[in-house]
C-alpha cells in the first residue's frame, strides 16, 4: 500500500508540480495517473522511488516513510518502466534486464538465466536477447523496459507512459499482456497516460489530475464514467463531446455505432461481454470514416 | 631533395646505432617521456574530467583555465620551470604535463556530457548508486571520447617532447638541437622524420584504439549498420572532440 500524505513539490524555479496531494494506493491494484501534460504525474511517480523529493508531506510505503529510506534501496526494490524504456545502450537486452538483480548481488549467470524466463513474460522471442537495444523496434524495448521493471520480482511497479511510443496495435497489444500480467503476478501498478481510455481500460482506480497537480476526480472507470465530479472532469472523459454516448445507425450495408460528433465508433456485437467498459471497448474497434 | 637523400643516408648510418646517440636508445627516451608524461596528465586530468562530467559542477572553471593553460607557451613555461628547479627531466615532466592535461580533461568530460540524460537518469532510476552510474554507465559510454582528448594530447606531447632536449641530454630533441648547432642539416632533418613517424605512429594507434572502444551496441544503432532504415544523422566522436576543443578556445 502506497500512501501519500498532504504531498506537495515546489521546484527549484518556483513550479508547483504537486500541490497538496493525498491519495491511498491500495495494493496489487492498478492505480492510474491521468491528466494533460505538465499536470504533475512523472512527478508523482518519480515521488514514490525517491528520484524526487517532496518540499512538504511525506510518502509511505506498507507503513513506512520513505524518506527514511535509502534511496539506492528504495529504487532497487521498485520497478520502473520508463516512457522512452530507458535501456542501456550499450548492454544487450538480456543484460539491461539482468542489471537491477545484478545490483543486489544475484550471480551473472543465474540473473541471465531468469532474464530469459522474464522475455518469456513479456512475450518477447528469446532470439532477441542477444541484440542491443538499438537493434529492436520501440514496441520490442518497451516490452524489455517492462521485463527489467519485472526483474527483481517487485511489490511495486511504477510505469510511465510505457506505451507513449509505440503504434495504436502494438500498444493494444500491450495493454492486453499488461492486464494478464497484472492478472498473473497482482502486482500494486502506478501507471502514468494521458490517453482516457487506457486509463479506464487498465485502471482498478483512476485518479484524474489537473495542472498542478490538483486532484480533479478519483474513483472507479465506472463511477468517473457514470459520475463526473465537474465540468473539467467530463470534458476529459469526453462524456461532453458525446464521445461515450454512442447510438445506432444504419448505414445500408448493417447497424453501426456512432458517437456523439458524428464519428464511426465500432459495431454491435450480439452476446459479447457487456462489461461496465463496454463503450470504450467497442470503441477500440472503431474507425475514422473520413 | 639533396637534404632529404642526406637525411635518409644519416638515417641508416651504422655510426648512429651505437653509443650514448644511438637512434633506438633517442627512441625509446623520447617514446618513454612521451608515456609518463601522459601517464601523469592522466592521473590528474582523467579523475576531475569524470567529476565535472558526471557533476556538471565546474565546468565553466575548467573550460576557462584550460584555455588559459592551452595559451601558455610551451618553451616559455620550460625555460621558467627550468630556472626555478634547475637542469634536467623534471622541468619537461611539469612543462609537457602543463600541455597534455587540458585535452585530456576535456576528452573526459565531454565524453560524459555527450551521454544521453535519459540514459543516466534511467540508470539511477533503477537503482544504481553514482560510482555504479559512473563506472557502469558514463565511462563506457564515453570513453571514445577520452580516448580522442588522449590520441590530441599524445599528438602535442610527442611534438613537444623535442623541446626536453633544451635543457637535458634527452629525447629524439637532441638531434635537433646538436644539428642546428654544428649546422647538421641531415641529423636535424633525420631526426624531425623520426619524431614524425613517432607521432604518426602514435595516431594510428590511437585512431584503432578509439574505433575499438566504441560499445558494441553503439555501433549497432549507427546508420552503416546493416540495419539503414534511421537516415539520421548522428555525430561521429571526432566532429564531438573538435566541438569539445572549440568550446574550450571559445569560452
Ligand atoms: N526538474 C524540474 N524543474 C522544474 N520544473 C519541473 C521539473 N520537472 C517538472 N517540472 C514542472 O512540473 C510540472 C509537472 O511536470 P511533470 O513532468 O510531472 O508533468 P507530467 O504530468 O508528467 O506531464 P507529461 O504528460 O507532459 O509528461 C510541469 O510544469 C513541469 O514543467
Ligand atoms: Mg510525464
Amino acid at each position: 500500500m502506497i500512501e501519500f500524505h498532504s504531498v506537495t513539490k515546489r521546484f527549484p524555479d518556483g513550479t508547483v508540480a504537486v500541490d497538496d496531494f493525498s491519495l491511498v494506493l491500495p495494493s496489487h491494484k492498478t492505480t492510474v495517473f491521468v491528466g494533460t501534460s505538465g499536470s504533475g504525474k512523472t512527478t508523482l511517480l518519480r515521488m514514490i522511488n525517491r528520484m524526487v523529493d517532496p518540499t512538504s508531506g511525506s510518502i509511505d510505503i506498507d507503513g513506512a516513510d520513505i524518506g527514511t529510506l535509502d534511496p539506492v534501496k528504495l529504487r532497487r526494490s521498485i520497478g520502473y518502466v520508463m516512457q522512452n524504456s530507458g535501456l542501456l545502450p550499450h548492454r544487450k537486452v538480456v543484460d539491461n534486464v539482468a542489471t537491477v538483480p545484478m545490483l543486489r548481488g544475484m550471480s551473472r549467470k543465474k540473473a541471465r538465466d531468469e532474464a530469459l524466463q522474464l522475455l518469456d513474460t513479456v512475450g518477447l522471442d528469446r532470439s532477441l536477447a542477444e541484440r542491443y537495444p538499438s537493434q529492436l523496434s520501440g514496441g520490442q524495448q518497451q516490452r524489455v523496459g517492462v521485463a527489467r521493471g519485472l526483474a527483481v520480482n517487485p511489490n511495486i511497479l511504477l510505469m510511465d507512459e510505457p506505451f507513449g511510443a509505440v503504434d495504436p496495435i502494438v500498444r493494444a497489444e500491450l495493454q492486453q499482456e499488461l492486464l494478464r500480467l497484472q492478472h498473473e503476478l497482482g502486482k500494486t501498478v502506478v501507471f502514468v497516460t494521458h490517453d482516457i481510455d487506457e486509463a479506464f481500460l487498465l485502471g482498478d482506480q483512476v485518479v484524474i489530475l489537473r495542472t498542478g497537480g490538483k486532484v480533479a476526480q478519483v474513483g472507479s472507470p465506472g463511477e468517473i464514467l457514470a459520475n463526473p465530479a465537474d465540468d473539467f472532469v467530463s470534458t476529459f472523459v469526453g462524456a461532453e463531446r458525446g464521445k461515450r454516448s454512442l447510438h445506432l445507425e444504419n448505414h445500408g450495408a448493417g447497424d453501426v455505432l456512432v458517437d456523439g460528433d458524428g464519428r464511426l465508433a465500432g459495431v454491435l456485437v450480439p452476446g459479447s461481454k457487456a462489461g461496465p467498459l463496454a463503450g470504450s471497448g467497442a470503441s477500440a474497434q472503431g474507425g475514422d470514416p473520413r | 631533395m639533396n637534404f632529404f637523400a642526406e637525411a635518409l643516408q644519416w638515417l641508416v648510418d651504422p655510426a648512429n646505432y651505437v653509443g650514448l646517440n644511438a637512434i633506438p636508445l633517442r627512441l625509446a627516451q623520447h617514446l618513454g617521456f612521451t608515456v609518463v608524461t601522459l601517464v601523469i596528465a592522466s592521473a590528474i586530468a582523467i579523475p576531475l574530467g569524470f567529476l565535472i562530467g558526471h557533476t556538471g559542477r565546474g565546468r565553466s572553471v575548467a573550460v576557462a583555465s584550460a584555455g588559459a593553460f592551452r595559451a601558455i607557451p610551451t618553451l616559455g613555461l620550460l625555460t621558467l620551470v627550468a630556472l626555478s628547479i634547475g637542469i634536467g627531466l623534471n622541468a619537461p615532466y611539469i612543462a609537457l604535463t602543463v600541455l597534455a592535461v587540458p585535452p585530456i580533461l576535456a576528452g573526459a568530460y565531454t565524453g560524459f556530457e555527450a551521454i544521453d540524460r535519459r540514459t543516466i537518469d534511467a540508470a539511477r532510476a533503477v537503482g544504481m548508486s553514482e560510482v555504479q552510474i559512473v563506472r557502469q554507465v558514463e565511462v563506457p559510454l564515453g570513453l571514445p571520447l577520452l580516448i580522442g582528448g588522449l590520441r590530441s594530447a599524445a599528438l602535442q606531447v610527442v611534438a613537444t617532447a623535442t623541446l626536453a632536449a633544451y635543457v637535458a641530454d634527452f629525447g629524439l630533441g637532441r638531434y635537433l638541437f646538436a644539428g642546428l648547432k654544428t649546422r647538421d642539416y641531415a641529423e636535424m632533418l633525420g631526426g624531425s622524420i623520426l619524431v614524425i613517424l613517432m607521432a604518426l605512429a602514435l595516431e594510428g594507434l590511437f585512431a584503432l584504439t578509439q574505433r575499438f572502444v566504441v560499445p558494441r551496441g553503439v555501433l549497432a544503432g549507427r546508420p552503416t549498420d546493416i540495419r539503414t532504415r534511421s537516415s539520421r544523422p548522428r555525430p561521429v566522436m571526432e566532429s564531438a572532440i573538435e566541438e569539445g576543443q572549440k568550446n574550450v578556445h571559445s569560452k
